[in-house]
């Protein structure tokens, strides 16, 4: 399967290069929208300097965190995001007759390499503020924030897929899921506190975003020392079960378009 | 102008098809709202002195933004033309009698008004009677409800043609780069932050720019940020900008239109 998945990964990275001026084009484009966030978040910490006890520097590790998380979960797991289409043209059809998994499937179907321009802004930013954060680097908290990044780009997947799996219902693409993937990425530039408890009691317990980001950051910051806040981002990972349960569902119900 | 009137009716008529996704869309542009308000709320705790803006100017601002969101998108506007360019399909267009510009920028208009039509009275109403902090609140004067509505529409006017530059891009790419110019508009007309927010000395040249007759000016005479002589001068600025990028676009359209060569069959 590793094999396999290597094979249409090396295909979509050659397919894509075709176009040179396209890819890099839009990989800029990638670049600037998280860029614009960034330059946001530098003027507002201009005028303000600390925000509920985090200081600019934090924010930006977050900012880091997220960031990468969700263009990881977007460079791989971009057949998902694009579901709606793969059902609207009888693309998915031909996945549902091959003989392996079928979330396999979708995924190796899709790999979106200019999500690399979004992955390099976050790259850009860790290597700025890792040495400045004040994080006193441990093999411990180096663990802490690799789980991070790891958990939250399987979080995003998740919603990604559940996005997906409303698909089957309505064919077209529901926009509101945006609030969670597009949105948690672009809120969860700040440490999702700041958005009052109704906020981070939703998003610890419902859509648990807040477990790869808030809860970690503080252990990072050693304002926790709590083991459980180390671990949240894999505690986290129980919600890709009714995510995936949400998606055989929804399968079960397909029907082709027929096109 | 009858041409222009029916196509501006057609187009609209086919944005108003897609209700259910604008009721999807809904949902989500609340959530946005209030989350960008909670935001600026935890800053506003964190140090009131240095808020540029008053609250209540803010959270109106957010409710606009998000009402009228469709009218000032730069993104997700142009896909066809740009299409119709790459495929070559405009040879049928420029066969057509009507001014190919104004055509597009009728079409563009017309899709925008629609959009916007669906999603902006909903956001409004809720947005009326929300609770204090949260709620839009009415300009102070009719005066300046009515200069809001003239600079809304020339705020989108603005809009408009600079996304026709960007479908005339691709003349000269054959890609698409509209995400390269959604990012730099939506930023320098302060949808990302409003432009208040800017550090002073960034602040001062980003205000003389095209971007901020968009929907910065609009937003700002409602809320009651920009009001008066400034008013007029934010009016003043917006036509100017207008008059600058329609001329630009149908000069570099009909520089454009010099390279292309029409292959028969």
């Amino acid at each position: 399967m590793a094999k396999l998945y290597v094979g249409f990964f090396l295909m979509h990275l050659k397919s894509q290069m075709q176009y040179k001026t396209a890819f890099f084009l839009t990989t800029l484009g990638n670049f600037l929208t998280s860029f614009t966030t960034l330059l946001g978040v530098w003027f507002i910490f201009d005028r303000f300097q600390v925000v509920e006890g985090f200081t600019f520097n934090e924010i930006l590790l977050c900012f880091a965190i997220m960031t990468m998380s969700f263009s990881l979960a977007e460079l791989f797991a971009r057949g998902f995001d694009t579901f709606p289409r793969i059902l609207g043209n009888g693309e998915f059809d031909r996945v549902l007759v091959r003989p392996r998994n079928t979330i396999f499937l979708v995924l190796a179907a899709k790999t979106e390499f200019t999500r690399l321009g979004r992955l390099l802004q976050s790259l850009l930013v860790f290597v700025y503020v890792l040495p400045r954060c004040g994080v006193v680097w441990s093999p411990l908290k180096i663990l802490t924030l690799v789980l991070m990044v790891s958990c939250g780009c399987l979080l995003f997947f998740g919603l990604f897929l559940v996005y997906a799996s409303f698909a089957f219902f309505t064919v077209e693409g529901l926009e509101f899921m945006n609030i969670l993937t597009d949105g948690g990425r672009e809120f969860g530039r700040y440490p999702f506190a700041i958005y009052g408890e109704e906020v981070l009691k939703f998003l610890t317990y419902i859509v648990p975003l807040a477990l790869v980001q808030y809860y970690p950051l503080l252990y990072l910051l050693d304002q926790s020392q709590r083991v459980v806040d180390m671990l949240a981002p894999v505690i986290a990972l129980v919600f890709l079960l009714p995510c995936y349960q949400f998606f055989r569902f929804a399968l079960r119900r397909y029907r082709s378009t027929g096109s | 102008m009858k041409m222009y009137l029916a196509l501006l009716r057609m187009r609209f008529l086919y944005g108003m098809q897609y209700r259910v996704a604008a009721l999807a869309g809904l949902a989500t542009q609340f959530a946005w709202g209030f989350m960008e308000i909670l935001a600026f709320m935890a800053f506003y705790r964190a140090n009131p002195a240095n808020f540029p803006m008053e609250f209540s100017q803010t959270v109106s601002y957010i409710w606009l933004q998000q009402a009228f969101l469709a009218l000032f998108a730069s993104w997700g506007y142009g896909a066809d033309i740009a299409e119709t360019i790459i495929s070559g399909n405009i040879a049928y267009d420029l066969a057509r009698p009507l001014d190919l510009y104004n055509r597009w920028l009728c079409e563009m208009l017309a899709t925008r008004f629609a959009r916007a039509m669906l999603r902006c009275l909903p956001v409004l109403a809720v947005a009326f009677i929300l609770p204090e902090p949260m709620r839009l609140r009415l300009p102070a004067s009719p005066e300046q409800l009515g200069f809001f509505i003239v600079s809304l529409l020339l705020g989108t006017c603005v809009v408009t043609t600079y996304s026709v530059l960007d479908c005339l891009a691709v003349f000269y790419t054959m890609t698409r780069i509209n995400l390269v110019f959604a990012m730099i508009s939506d930023f320098l007309a302060g949808a990302v932050i409003p432009l208040p927010f800017f550090p002073e000395p960034i602040r001062r040249v980003v205000e003389l720019l095209p971007f901020a007759a968009m929907q910065n000016m609009p937003l700002r005479i409602y809320s009651g940020h920009i009001t008066g002589s400034s008013m007029y001068q934010g009016v003043a600025l917006q036509l100017f900008w207008l008059a600058v990028l329609w001329l630009g676009g149908k000069w570099l359209l009909r520089r454009s239109l010099k390279r292309v060569i029409t292959q028969g069959g």
